[in-house]
């Protein structure tokens, strides 16, 4: 960012006399929400010319106008808030076991051969086949909903501080057994800091597959409140407009979890930058 | 095994710091056994600094990993004041060719690592980093990454690293062999000084003939298939440590022509003489 910056202002003080370059540096800035003002646009003009039938696709202001409404009487921010409840409790039981698994498999040769078929046996199934099996085993209420998201989250994590801990460097093992370090001072200086990277990454991934879980146990068991609640409500009422802002909302919301986990993994891996 | 700081005094005089009797060892390596060491006999006295030179492939990083006990799976005898080496210890440290730091540790944090099973307090441990710090000149970068560091300063760290322990056995397998030449000459210097403030006994792995020359007190040239000791040399005062000196080359082309480089230079040279006579 800072590069791009003082790239820029370099240009700036160079060329300064011959074009206007405020205007590129902000269109640098601007430039990812190209696509997305554009698509809105299309929107606009699809539901304003006619083309249309506004009955399936309302114009952008009525779906704001709901939304103002909505957030008003605190309808969908109730919603929105049972929904990432959910989302946080499976995301912190998936990834948790995830990483203590992965961690037991990448540390013991013996649990790796143990479990490793299986869990690649396991990484082919489909995570909505499991759908209809959890909701006999655990019944389609909040046990169930939380289960699925934890399982979504569970596997990106398992995978990922698996692989981040099996990929330690060989010399680094060298080094550990040098230095004569115990289990314990492998797993806390070497093997887990080593593995972060990977970690995150599998956390990262996991926030976003638990997110999309979430929306998915919401719409496929039990109706409950929650953004995935609204959205069969919104179809079975024929309510466009909250359909569309239940969708814009989640992708928002994924959005923010994006930017979330970004700067968590930025603070933490600083080594890797400098 | 003794305490890794208190330095054990017993057996030192009646027999050598460290012992490598008659050791062999094979590698299987697709299927063939290789002889990467047959027969070798060194014995190291403490305070010692030896040079071990040979081409690639003549085992001379094996015998390190045996010394340091990362290997046991050998014949022969590896013995330290007397007792077999059976695993790693922290009377025996090693610099690899790279520094090998922890990138996410910073310079302290990588040095402190080495004392994790040291059984020292936490200040006592603090103390001795400092002091190994201050002793490769790098006070100041404490608290830098690895990243932040030029290839000579992150190998000042690992030799730090290595010797914070107070260990008897310095291993230097090729320290300095990833340096440019500049930093190379530097160092040895530094190393030089180092080993003799910390009074460690040193066995320096390298294929850089002048530093085997400049450094050692005894050279032992190893020669390949299979790894085997050819000669060893003892480095006689008269060699002044001077890169220059007429008995510094002289040793340097002996060991040289021991590794079966031929002394091309000095031959026309000679020839030039005859000619002219």
């Amino acid at each position: 960012m800072s590069l791009i910056t003082i790239a820029g202002g370099e240009r700036l003080s160079r060329s300064a006399s011959i074009a206007p370059p405020p205007f590129r540096l902000i269109g640098r800035h601007l430039r990812p929400l190209a696509v997305p003002i554009a698509l809105l646009a299309i929107w606009e003009l699809l539901a304003h010319a006619g083309v249309a039938d506004p009955r399936f696709l309302p114009s952008l202001e009525a779906v704001v106008a709901r939304g103002v409404a909505e957030f008003s009487r605190s309808g969908l921010g109730v919603n929105l808030l049972a929904s990432l409840k959910r989302d946080l409790i499976g995301f912190v039981c998936g990834s948790v076991a995830g990483i203590g698994l992965g961690l037991a498999i990448g540390f013991s040769r013996l649990i790796e051969r143990l479990l490793g078929p299986v869990l690649l046996v396991h990484r082919q199934i489909a995570l909505f086949a499991w759908v209809p099996l959890i909701s006999m085993w655990f019944g389609g209420g909040e046990a169930g909903k939380v289960v699925f998201i934890a399982l979504a989250a569970f596997q990106p994590t398992l995978i990922n501080t698996w692989q981040g801990v099996s990929g330690i460097p060989r010399s680094y093992r060298e080094l550990a057994d040098v230095l004569t370090f115990g289990w314990f001072d492998f797993a806390r200086i070497i093997a887990i800091p080593g593995a972060l990277p990977q970690i995150f990454t599998g956390l990262h991934s996991a926030l976003i597959y638990a997110w999309t879980a979430t929306v998915g146990a919401e719409l496929l068991l039990n109706i409950a409140p929650g953004i995935g609640g609204r959205m069969n409500e919104g179809q079975q009422l024929f309510h466009m407009d909250l359909l569309l802002l239940c969708v814009l909302l989640l992708g928002g919301v994924g959005v923010i979890f994006n930017v979330i986990a970004g700067a968590v993994e930025h603070r933490f891996l600083r080594w890797r930058i400098r | 095994m003794s305490g890794p700081v208190a330095i054990s005094a017993k057996g030192r005089g009646k027999s050598h710091a460290l012992e490598i009797t008659d050791v062999s060892k094979k590698f299987s390596v697709a299927g063939r056994q290789v002889q990467a060491l047959s027969h070798i006999h060194l014995a190291v006295d403490e305070g010692e600094f030896v040079s071990i030179v040979g081409s690639s492939g003549c085992g001379k990083s094996t015998l390190l990993r045996l010394v340091l006990g990362l290997d046991t799976d050998y014949d022969g005898d590896i013995r330290v004041d007397g007792h077999r080496v059976e695993r790693p210890g922290l009377d025996r440290s090693i610099v690899f060719q790279e520094h090998r730091l922890l990138p996410w540790l910073n310079v302290e944090a990588n040095v402190a690592a080495a004392l994790r099973q040291s059984g020292l307090s936490a200040a006592e441990r603090g103390e001795l980093v400092r002091d190994h710090l201050h002793l490769v000149g790098l006070d100041q970068f404490a608290k830098a990454h690895p990243a932040q560091l030029s290839g000579g300063m992150a190998q000042r760290v690992a030799i730090a690293r290595a010797l914070v322990t107070k260990p008897r056995f310095l291993l230097l397998d090729e320290p300095l062999g990833a340096l440019d030449a500049l930093t190379r000459l530097r160092l040895q210097d530094e190393l030089q000084r180092i080993v003799r403030h910390e009074g460690t006994t040193a066995v320096l792995v390298t294929h850089d003939v002048d530093e085997a020359v400049y450094l050692g007190d005894r050279i032992v040239i190893m020669h390949p298939h299979p790894g085997r000791i050819a000669t060893v040399l003892p480095v006689t005062a008269a060699v002044s440590r001077d890169r220059s000196d007429p008995n510094f080359i002289r040793l340097r082309d002996e060991v040289l022509s021991w590794l079966g480089v031929s002394r091309t230079g000095n031959d026309a040279g000679a020839e030039l003489a005859r000619r002219s006579a």
